[in-house]
């Protein structure tokens, strides 16, 4: 078995940014393993711009956000396993991977960062009556198709669901020609950016269906139109409002899910609203020594917050190498009212750096309210915010001197509050 | 002459509702935006509408069949159909390097398309 310091697992931008986060902290004995062929992850396929605004304060495509990131990896000479999947990892952590020269292999890691990413939410999980007929892709698997294949899923096309991944895919293959009929989006808000929707769709007349889904697919042996009906106040189809939409191609923009098979091997507890691994302030998860970054943790929208939060992580984990002592004691952050989930959820008063920035998602839209802070009882933020939708995570920044003039402290609440 | 244009605000998650009034191609008035970000907008929107177009073009011997590409800078939003247009007649060659200089003057509008990528040889 081989030894290593730190062992990063998907080679993606979080994973990068902690590697070089990492050596920049010091350490020299890092390892990346990745299960492509080549470092960057997705954003090798979002072709388009926007990517680096708040980190370079310029917009980048996303092939080129990673590329500067993988350039910083091999000017420091990180090592880095490409065509290696991590196929285990125990609370020991002992990494087993595998790959083509080496074959199967372990290593015993003193500090573990999972980089692993997210994937999309397949089909199944919808649940659309209609046969299984050729033509229905997930929005980014028809992403990779286009992008890096140059292969056109479709001539005339449905999305359903309004995540920005499904808004791109729409400009993109109106660009190349295809003729795209609508968006529907389930709720009555659209879970994508508004640039986006402006964007995407606006500039070239797509509608976009609020409050709409598809409720049959049509065709046997290659989709041939949808079904698309209004839903209402409980997202139920109402009758009478079904209508045929012809199209040749369905893509399916429902989410991203965080990839963490490896994660529940390693008994990791996981928080059932991210799907994602619980941390602490350091985004060390429940297991000591394994940490967390990137959409593996939560699903983020801007890359640019996947990089600083993988940074963190890449910090961390080389202060616990070095044996750093957090204390025991920690502080729960709990979510309040109009809070879906939280990440960090907990902070060690003791280890706290001197801003802690707590990232969250509101379950709902919320205008014209207050976002608050509670320490125990006593309410240390309250903050006008004009909106709070769930399509953009939000952060509130916790100084360590509230934690530690506070000494008995048990909670921290994050919540929504009217007035 | 008078003429009215609505358009969503993209400066933040509000997407404020805007119409902005026109007396012959001059702004007169902005209503609907919430804060000076959104009248901004608007002012350069509806007068110079700009996109920074991105796309791929097919690579011959790379170890990727296509190579993403983009424009350098912006340009003209009414540009963008006559540029996807001369996109389809050009091919590349493997190498490509991030940064690379496809076309100098993309369908007249002065801006190079450049590639985005690093392609190497199969
Ligand atoms: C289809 C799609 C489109 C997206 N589009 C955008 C966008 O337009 N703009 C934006 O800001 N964000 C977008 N995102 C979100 C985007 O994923 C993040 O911004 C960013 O790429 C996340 O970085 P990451 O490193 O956490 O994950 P990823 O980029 O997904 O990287 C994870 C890496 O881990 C590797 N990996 C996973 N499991 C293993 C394993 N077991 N062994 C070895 N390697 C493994 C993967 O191959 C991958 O390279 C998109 C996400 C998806 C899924
Ligand atoms: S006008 Fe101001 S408040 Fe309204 S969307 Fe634009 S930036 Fe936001």
């Amino acid at each position: 078995m081989i030894s290593k310091s730190l062992v990063i697992i998907g080679g993606g931008p979080a994973g990068l940014a902690a590697a070089i986060a990492a050596y920049d902290a010091g350490e020299r004995d890092i390892l990346v393993l990745e299960r492509d062929c080549v470092l960057g992850g997705i954003l090798n396929q979002c072709i388009h711009n926007g990517f680096g605004l708040h980190t370079f304060k310029e917009e980048l495509t996303g092939p080129e956000y990673s590329a500067r990131y993988v350039r910083k990896v091999e000017e420091r000479k990180i090592e880095a396993k490409l065509d290696t999947m991590v196929i285990d990892l125990s609370n020991d952590r002992i990494v087993t991977a595998i790959n083509e020269t080496d074959g199967l292999f372990r290593i015993a890691a003193k500090a573990v960062i999972l980089a692993m990413g997210c994937r999309e939410r397949p089909r199944g999980a919808l649940n659309i009556p209609g046969a299984r007929p050729a033509g229905i892709f997930s929005a980014g698997t028809a992403q990779r198709f286009v992008n890096i294949e140059g292969y056109m899923p479709g001539r005339e096309i449905v999305i359903l669901g309004s995540g920005d991944i499904g808004l791109i895919m729409a400009r993109r293959l109106t660009l190349e020609g295809a003729k795209v009929r609508m968006v529907c989006e389930i709720m009555p808000y659209s879970g994508g950016l508004k640039r986006n929707i402006v964007q995407c769709l606006d500039d070239y007349d797509i509608p976009l269906r609020l409050s709409h889904t598809v409720t049959k697919i049509h065709g046997k042996d290659r989709v041939e139109g949808v079904s698309v009906a209004a839903v209402d106040d409980n997202r139920m189809p109402i009758a009478g409002t079904e209508e045929f939409v012809s199209c040749d191609t369905l893509l399916l923009s429902v989410g991203l899910i965080p990839e963490n098979e490896l994660t529940r091997k390693a008994g990791v507890a996981i928080n059932p609203k991210t799907q994602g691994a619980i941390v602490d302030e350091s985004l060390e998860t429940t297991i000591p020594g394994i940490f967390a970054a990137g959409n593996v943790l939560h699903v983020h929208d801007l890359v640019d917050h996947v990089s600083t939060e993988a940074e963190l992580a890449g910090k961390n984990a080389v202060r616990f190498i070095r044996g750093l002592d957090k204390g025991s004691s920690a502080v729960a952050i709990e979510t309040g009212f109009g809070v879906r989930y939280t990440v960090p959820s907990r902070v060690h008063p003791a280890a706290a750096t001197a801003i802690t920035t707590i990232r969250f998602r509101t379950d709902n839209v919320y205008r014209d309210s207050y976002l608050s802070v509670l320490l125990d009882d006593e309410r240390v933020q309250h903050l006008k915010k004009r909106i709070l939708t769930p399509g953009e995570m939000e952060e509130v920044l916790i100084p360590a001197k509230w934690l530690l003039t506070r000494p008995g402290l048990k909670k921290i609440t994050i919540l929504v509050e009217k007035e | 002459m008078s003429e009215k244009k609505e358009l969503t605000c993209i400066g933040c998650p509000m997407g404020c509702q805007m119409e902005v009034t026109l007396e012959n191609g001059v702004i007169k008035s902005i209503a609907g935006a919430t804060c000076k970000k959104g009248e901004l907008y608007a002012a350069k929107e509806v007068v110079d509408p700009r996109r920074i177009i991105t796309s791929i073009l097919p690579v011959d011997g790379g170890i990727y069949a296509m190579a993403p590409v983009k424009t350098a800078t912006d340009i003209p939003k009414g540009d963008i159909r006559k540029c996807m247009e001369c996109l389809k007649t050009i091919r590349i060659d493997a190498p490509v390097s991030i940064g690379q200089v496809i076309v100098a003057d993309l369908g007249g509008t002065g801006v190079a398309l450049i590639a985005t990528r690093d392609i190497p040889k199969r």
